[in-house]
């Protein structure tokens, strides 16, 4: 079983309104799985699913082989996108009695927690009111309730809102670092350039429906268009850019490199390889720049809400 | 998992370790007992002031019928006109004139008695006055038609109706009070402490709503779970607060009545001057008796275990409902248009119970109403001490189980919802709608 979690055609309707029409996800253990889709998708509700806070209509979820039951809240560490704490009670007590409810004891929680605010460097804050911290040390501490008990799975809905560049880095690590030590995340954002760096699968939800999933590179590999950012330089500008466009499908380019005459985005067909076109532009001028155009996380993601 | 207990341990604890309670449940039994000491104190001082009342009797049938007491000094005059009694009373600062037309016959003294005063007298003054000129009219008025003094002294007569039941129980009209007191008191705690700890637990439920804690918790816990932890919490801190209060406020009352001398026990009646009239005929003695009966014929043990019973039942049925609607809310404002449907049947069952049950505690009003689960708590606590049937009881207090589950059912669906619903004012039929989720 490579599956931490499956969830095999889950539906959900509130009323009228369908959230998750048959949506069926993999997450590999160890993975950093990419929950992806616009404003009122049907994100939220699946993770709420996971979580057990709402039931599925239909489907199932499973976790390591069997069927979500109460017993694998421990198992789940969960920081919400609507996240809080209580404003009046101390950070210490409040951790304590939030790791409690996880199934810890008392005892262990305390030096689970002791370790984790020396990491963080956040020991002197433990008889604070919450109401006294800012609120990125607030989130600090909602991190590390959320991963204290050592949870199997670990689902953040936009982690890093509400932190400093600094922070969201040390939270990003420590993430990381958490996948080191076994932990699979599932990660629901729509900060694209965050996908980019962590995830490796990625599933993209829209109006209801799973549009797409899979490893990042092979959506990637899927997305690519066999186009090429090309810069040469020539003395005969004019007539270069005329003999490949005659040749090739050509589009304007705008990336930045030193003093390149010629900038352009040439698409190549099927029956043509890379070595190919490479070959052919050497023959014609001098070229500096040569890349494969790879389609971000951000325009996978456009086009493909776009495009439904 | 089961963490009901850590729930119920972290709500108590908050709510006994916030300041704003901690500071009301010091200073309210100390306000309160500050109140009636100052209202025992000024009434004290008002009776401590010293009247003089002039009387101007010219028909001279009315000589002897006052005596001086510690309050209030008669001066009799004679041998002045009107006119000049009243510029003396003005001058001497005096209560006021009590006069006497001159008349020819007994009979007519009644109706030629005026009484002149700066400001309007109280009553109790005046129907004092009244009882006594009437009783010595009376006594002459026999004594002219030669009747002697002791024969009308040996007429008077107090008429006591002893009461028993048919299975042999005693009671007296004093009895009835006592009832009425122990129901009373019952009823109106209740209805207190439903008031004042609904509100409490709606509050701590929009306060994990507003700090967003709420979808944190719960996916650790099930709502209903949380719920329960949150109305059991709340209500043991109540206790609490109430324990405190009625403890604090008794050891109060004690020292300050011991410090000032103030008997505080007679503040709270204030026709005490006409009870006392209407109690010297029984005797002191005779009344504590009849107070001791009277207790120990309220059927105690079905009163304490019917109190607790009812008293839970009809607490969590309110509280639960007071969660769901912290749950279907975002701020307290918006709960104006569900409390009116709460508090209706609280307020009915305690109108029932102060009019209805004082009237006829059997009759059909006070009967149904105390076997409708809304109103039952209230009513049946006040019926009890009159004495009800076992199965009125438990049937009463088996629908009121029942309709506390269903509550608990409702509002735990309203609550589940509810919580991870932000920014919008539910309607009822969105209400109704979560029902189906």
């Amino acid at each position: 079983m490579n599956d931490l979690l499956v969830a095999d055609s889950v539906s959900k309707s509130f009323g009228n309104f369908k959230a998750l029409n048959e949506v069926s996800i993999a997450v590999p253990k160890g993975s950093i799985f990419g929950l992806l889709g616009p404003n009122g998708a049907g994100k939220t509700t699946l993770i709420r699913i996971i979580n057990q806070i709402t039931m599925p209509d239909e489907g199932t979820v499973q976790l390591d082989g069997q069927p979500l039951k109460s017993e694998h809240i421990r198992d789940i560490g969960y920081l919400p996108e609507e996240r809080g704490l209580y404003k009046s009670m101390k950070v210490g007590e409040q951790a304590l009695y939030l790791a409690q409810l996880k199934g810890m004891s008392k005892s262990e929680a305390k030096s689970r927690l002791k370790y984790w605010f020396d990491k963080l460097e956040i020991g002197d804050w433990w008889n604070k009111k919450i109401q006294e911290l800012s609120k990125g040390q607030a989130q600090k501490i909602q991190f590390v309730v959320t991963v204290l008990h050592r949870p199997k799975l670990l689902i953040f809905d936009e982690p890093f809102s509400g932190f400093d560049p600094i922070n969201a880095n040390l939270i990003k690590d420590e993430i990381l670092q958490l996948r080191e030590e076994g932990a699979t995340v599932i990660f629901s954002t729509h900060r694209m350039e965050s996908v980019e760096e962590l995830c490796d699968h990625i599933a993209l939800i829209h109006k209801s429906n799973k549009i797409l999933d899979g490893k990042l590179n092979d959506i990637k590999r899927q997305f690519k268009t066999n186009t090429f950012e090309v810069g040469l330089q020539s003395n005969n500008s004019a007539s270069v850019i005329a003999e490949i466009k005659e040749k090739f499908e050509v589009l304007p380019a705008t990336f930045k490199n030193l003093n390149d005459d010629i900038k352009l985005n040439v698409k190549i067909d099927q029956t043509t390889s890379s070595n190919d076109l490479l070959s052919f532009l050497a023959s014609k001028a001098e070229v500096h720049h040569f890349v494969e155009v790879i389609p971000t996380a951000n325009d996978i993601f456009i086009q493909t809400v776009k495009n439904n | 998992m089961n963490h009901l207990p850590l729930i119920i341990k972290r709500e108590y604890l908050t709510k006994v370790k916030n300041k704003s309670f901690i500071i009301m449940t010091f200073l309210s039994p100390l306000i309160m007992i500050a109140l009636i000491a100052v209202v025992a104190y000024l009434s004290q001082l008002n009776n401590d002031k010293k009247r003089t009342i002039t009387i101007l009797d010219e028909s001279g049938f009315l000589k002897d019928v006052f005596q001086n007491t510690d309050n209030t000094t008669y001066n009799n005059l004679d041998d002045f006109s009107l006119e000049e009694a009243i510029t003396l009373v003005k001058e001497t600062n005096g209560y006021g004139l009590l006069h006497v037309t001159k008349v020819d016959s007994l009979n007519e003294v009644s109706k030629n008695i005026k009484f002149y005063s700066e400001e309007t007298p109280s009553l109790t003054l005046i129907s004092g006055i009244e009882s006594r000129i009437e009783r010595h009219l009376r006594d002459k008025k026999l004594q002219k038609d030669g009747v002697s003094l002791a024969q009308i002294e040996a007429a008077k007569t107090n008429v006591d109706i002893a009461q028993e039941s048919f299975d042999g129980q005693k009671s007296s009209k004093l009895d009835n009070v006592i009832k009425l007191a122990f129901g009373g008191i019952a009823g109106y705690l209740l209805f207190m402490f439903i008031i004042i700890y609904g509100n409490m637990i709606m509050r701590s439920v929009i306060e994990e709503k507003t700090s967003r804690i709420i979808e944190v918790i719960i996916s650790s816990v099930k709502p209903i779970q949380l719920m329960m932890g949150k109305i059991i919490g709340t209500s043991l801190a109540g206790v609490t607060q109430f324990a405190i209060w009625v403890i604090l406020g008794g050891v109060l009352m004690v020292v300050v009545s011991a410090i000032f001398g103030i008997d505080l026990a007679q503040a709270s009646a204030p026709q005490q001057e006409l009870m006392n009239q209407a109690m010297q005929a029984e005797g002191a003695q005779a009344i504590a008796e009849n107070l001791i009966n009277g207790i120990n014929n309220l059927p105690i043990l079905n009163l304490v275990i019917a109190f607790v019973f009812f008293f839970i039942g009809g607490y969590l049925l309110y509280s639960s409902l007071y969660a769901a609607i912290g749950a279907a809310v975002d701020n307290e404002t918006d709960t104006q248009q569900f409390m009116l449907p709460i508090l209706m049947p609280l307020i009915l069952a305690v109108y029932v119970g102060v009019f209805t049950v004082i009237e006829d505690p059997h009759g059909t009003v006070s009967t149904v109403f105390s076997f409708i689960p809304f109103t039952s708590p209230v009513v049946m606590l006040m019926r009890i001490p009159f004495g009800v049937p076992l199965w009125q009881q438990g049937l009463s207090l088996l629908l009121l189980i029942g309709t506390f589950m269903f509550a608990v059912w409702f509002a735990a669906k309203i609550y589940r919802v509810g919580i991870l619903m932000y920014g919008k004012k539910p309607t009822y039929k969105e209400l109704f709608k979560w029902l189906k989720y």
